[in-house]
């Protein structure tokens, strides 16, 4: 009994549904300098100029638990969006995004994908971060045949639903293979916990592959325990873990959650690493999860201390529009963007299969979290690094290869 | 066997939150008849103004004991004018139009309350989490064994704020001429009415006093639970109400009871079964509960009146 769901049956029954739907909706002009000029204006004056803007859309949580994924990527994305604004656009066009809010809950990612695809008619889809709400998006994207482009989704399934879906970043098999490589060869450890999410596919996904790929390595998963984001108190499921007396634990939940679970973790004195993925990424994670965080490792898809050109000059345009240092996921939404727009001005059309055939042919892409080729399955092969959470921020330890 | 401790002190720490909250649904459903659905965002409401107190009081001012006192009266206080608020413009209004009328501007409230709490601007929260200040430095108060069982000061602390938050409740409502004029109303608030109690003033006072509770519930679950977010009222206020019902909804000893035995069954059956059972076999049991006494574990059986 969870509190979305418990609320949504007991009470949302009694409320108009329309009347506490948050419509959070908010568009990013072409660049800065407001209407294009380019092309001649459309028939009717009072009518914006559709034919010289190329509409996309975006889904993202930017209220709710994870709110901080979709703050993240929004501003990758517009990024991203300045840039080849700057350019000259896309085939002379102008792009600009369309950003609705999810609130971090599925059912309203999916009804954000159908606003944008039935209302705003939109050519292309970025979103979104969680591996559930990516899902009950592309449930909404591919019978419409609307490309739709997650830049950090991570779970299998959620490419699996069509030719129309894509993404730029390793799926969670390979994510689960990092961290069981890392826990055995590196930590050299042989006897591990597991504390995952029951609420969200991407947790589940992550903590099969562990189980799998740990036990094949010859390690022993010695307990496995659950809970339900949201929840603040785990100390049951540790004190249980606790008994079981793990070398590491590996929790891979969303920051939010794993800054409270280290917390009450060390409080019940476990003092073994606790060992994560990418949604980890946050700096709320140390607010959280203060000390006891430190010392953990996590999967992630890029690290800001790589000395490469192309990632310095993307931290550089960041800092200088947002300020701060860009998370994985920021980098994953510019990527996407980037491919997505690529791709546009590849399209040999302006038909939905055009467009989709040009993503799909995306092939050593430049991306700032690696290069991007994307799989006859939809999903980009690249390698991932893990990094150590230190005091303030997280320190590169290693990078493990498909 | 140290195990079976911690899991009990874990437990009965859950345990105490929920009753608190508890208290605040039971009294209001008390003298009103209203599922006040709106309680557990109250308590958020005021888990964020202990919040605020604690960081314009300093890391210095906030661990000292005038300082936690303060970050409690000035929370509580807040509340109780909130929940005075909320009673005066939403409910009185609509007290003698059906029940659900009520019921829904409650929900309408609890919405507005968590969802507003999102809002990102000026004093405002914003949606992500936030760590709540250790405002008691945390002690190791009792370690058994090679910290086999480990029992925190904030722990002792929490258990003894709120049972003297219960015991002042109780003797408020048994022990004094407003606990009676409160129970008048409770039996029948037209009948007390005549009788020349002033009706309003006691279910305002009821409301403030459920708040204030809920707010001192709010900041003690934070200090357990390190985090304040703006959605953690809608679960915390279900739990609570239903252990309320268990408990036998509008007494008060029984609130606190449901709320203990909710708080350790959870606690349990985590770490005896596996830990996705958890809600499915707490509320199950509570399902038997109120199977064998519908009216709950202490509630009168109760004539329909007609």
């Amino acid at each position: 009994m969870r509190r979305n769901l418990t609320v949504g049956s007991i009470l949302l029954a009694a409320v108009l549904a329309a009347g506490c739907e948050k419509k959070t909706s908010t568009e990013t002009p072409a660049g800065s300098g407001g209407t294009p000029t380019t092309g001649t204006p459309a028939a009717g004056a009072a009518a914006p100029a559709a034919g010289d803007v190329i509409l996309i859309g975006e889904v993202g949580s930017l209220t709710g638990a994870q709110a901080t994924f979709g703050i993240s990527t929004r501003n990758g994305v517009e990024l991203a969006i300045n840039e080849i604004n700057a350019e000259g656009g896309v085939k002379g066009k102008k792009i600009a995004v369309r950003v609705y809010d999810d609130q971090s809950k599925p059912e309203e990612a999916a009804n954000a994908a159908t606003r944008l695809i039935t209302q705003d008619k939109v050519k292309l889809i970025i979103g979104e971060v969680a591996s559930t709400n990516s899902i009950a998006m592309a449930h909404k994207a591919q019978p419409a045949k609307v490309s739709m482009i997650s830049p950090s989704s991570t779970n299998e399934n959620v490419t699996k639903i069509g030719d129309y879906i894509f993404r730029v970043c390793f799926i969670d098999p390979f994510q689960g293979f990092v961290m069981a490589k890392f826990a055995k060869e590196h930590l050299k450890t042989t006897r591990a916990a597991v504390l995952r999410d029951t609420k969200s596919d991407y947790s589940q996904g992550l903590s099969e592959v562990f189980i799998r790929k740990y036990t094949e390595m010859g390690g022993k998963i010695v307990a496995t325990e659950s809970f339900a984001q949201g929840d603040t108190d785990f100390r049951s499921q540790l004190t249980a873990i606790r008994s079981a007396k793990p070398e590491a634990i590996y929790v891979p939940g969303y920051y939010n959650d794993v800054g409270i679970i280290a917390r009450q973790a060390r409080e019940l004195g476990i003092k073994v690493p606790l060992l994560g993925g990418d949604g980890w990424e946050s700096e709320k994670l140390w607010e959280l999860g203060g000390s006891a965080v430190v010392g953990s490792y996590f999967s992630n898809h890029y690290s800001p201390e790589d000395p490469s050109p192309r990632v310095q000059n993307f931290i550089a345009a960041y800092k200088k529009a947002y300020g701060g240092v860009p998370d994985s996921l920021a980098a994953l939404a510019y990527d996407a963007a980037r491919v997505g727009l690529d791709a546009m001005k590849r399209a040999k059309d302006d038909s939905p299969e055009a467009l989709r055939d040009a993503i799909a042919a995306t092939k050593d892409f430049p991306g700032v979290a690696g290069t991007i080729t994307l799989d006859e399955n939809r999903n980009a092969i690249k390698p991932a690094v893990v990094v150590q959470v230190g005091e303030t921020q997280s320190k590169y330890v290693a990078t493990v290869t498909p | 066997m140290s195990d079976f401790i911690q899991h009990l002190i874990n437990g009965i720490a859950a345990g105490t939150i929920y009753a608190l909250v508890a208290l605040g649904y039971t009294m209001v459903y008390g003298v009103l008849k209203l599922i006040n659905f709106a309680h557990g965002d109250v308590m958020m409401v005021g888990t964020y103004l202990g919040y605020a107190t604690a960081f314009q009081l300093g890391r210095a001012a906030r661990t000292s004991l005038w300082g936690v006192l303060l970050i409690f009266l000035a929370a509580m206080a807040a509340c109780a004018l909130m929940g005075f608020v909320i009673e005066r413009f939403a409910y009185r209004p609509l007290r003698d139009k059906p029940r659900l009328t009520a019921l829904i501007t409650a929900i309408g409230i609890s919405f507005a309350l968590s969802y507003g709490f999102q809002l990102d601007f000026g004093p405002l929260p914003g949606a992500a989490p936030r760590a709540f200040p250790e405002v008691i430095q945390p002690v190791e108060w009792l370690v058994i064994g090679d910290r086999e069982v480990v029992v925190w000061n904030w722990q002792v602390i929490s258990l003894l704020i709120a049972g003297l938050l219960m015991v002042s409740l109780q003797y408020l409502v048994f022990r004094t001429r407003f606990g009676r004029a409160m129970r008048a109303v409770s039996f029948d608030h037209r009948v007390a009415g005549l009788m020349g109690i002033p009706t309003d003033r006691v279910i305002a006072v009821t409301f403030m006093l459920g708040s204030a509770l809920a707010a001192g519930a709010g900041i003690l679950y934070a200090i357990k639970d390190t985090a304040v977010q703006p959605l953690m009222g809608l679960y915390i206020g279900l739990k609570a109400f239903v252990a309320a019902v268990v408990g036998g909804i509008g007494h008060v000893p029984g609130a606190m009871v449901g709320a203990l035995l909710l708080g350790l069954i959870e606690e349990f059956v985590v770490g005896y079964t596996a830990s996705s059972w958890r809600e499915a076999v707490a509320f199950g049991v509570l399902i038997l509960v109120l199977l064998v006494k519908p009216e709950g574990l202490f509630g009168r059986p109760a004539a329909e009146k007609v």
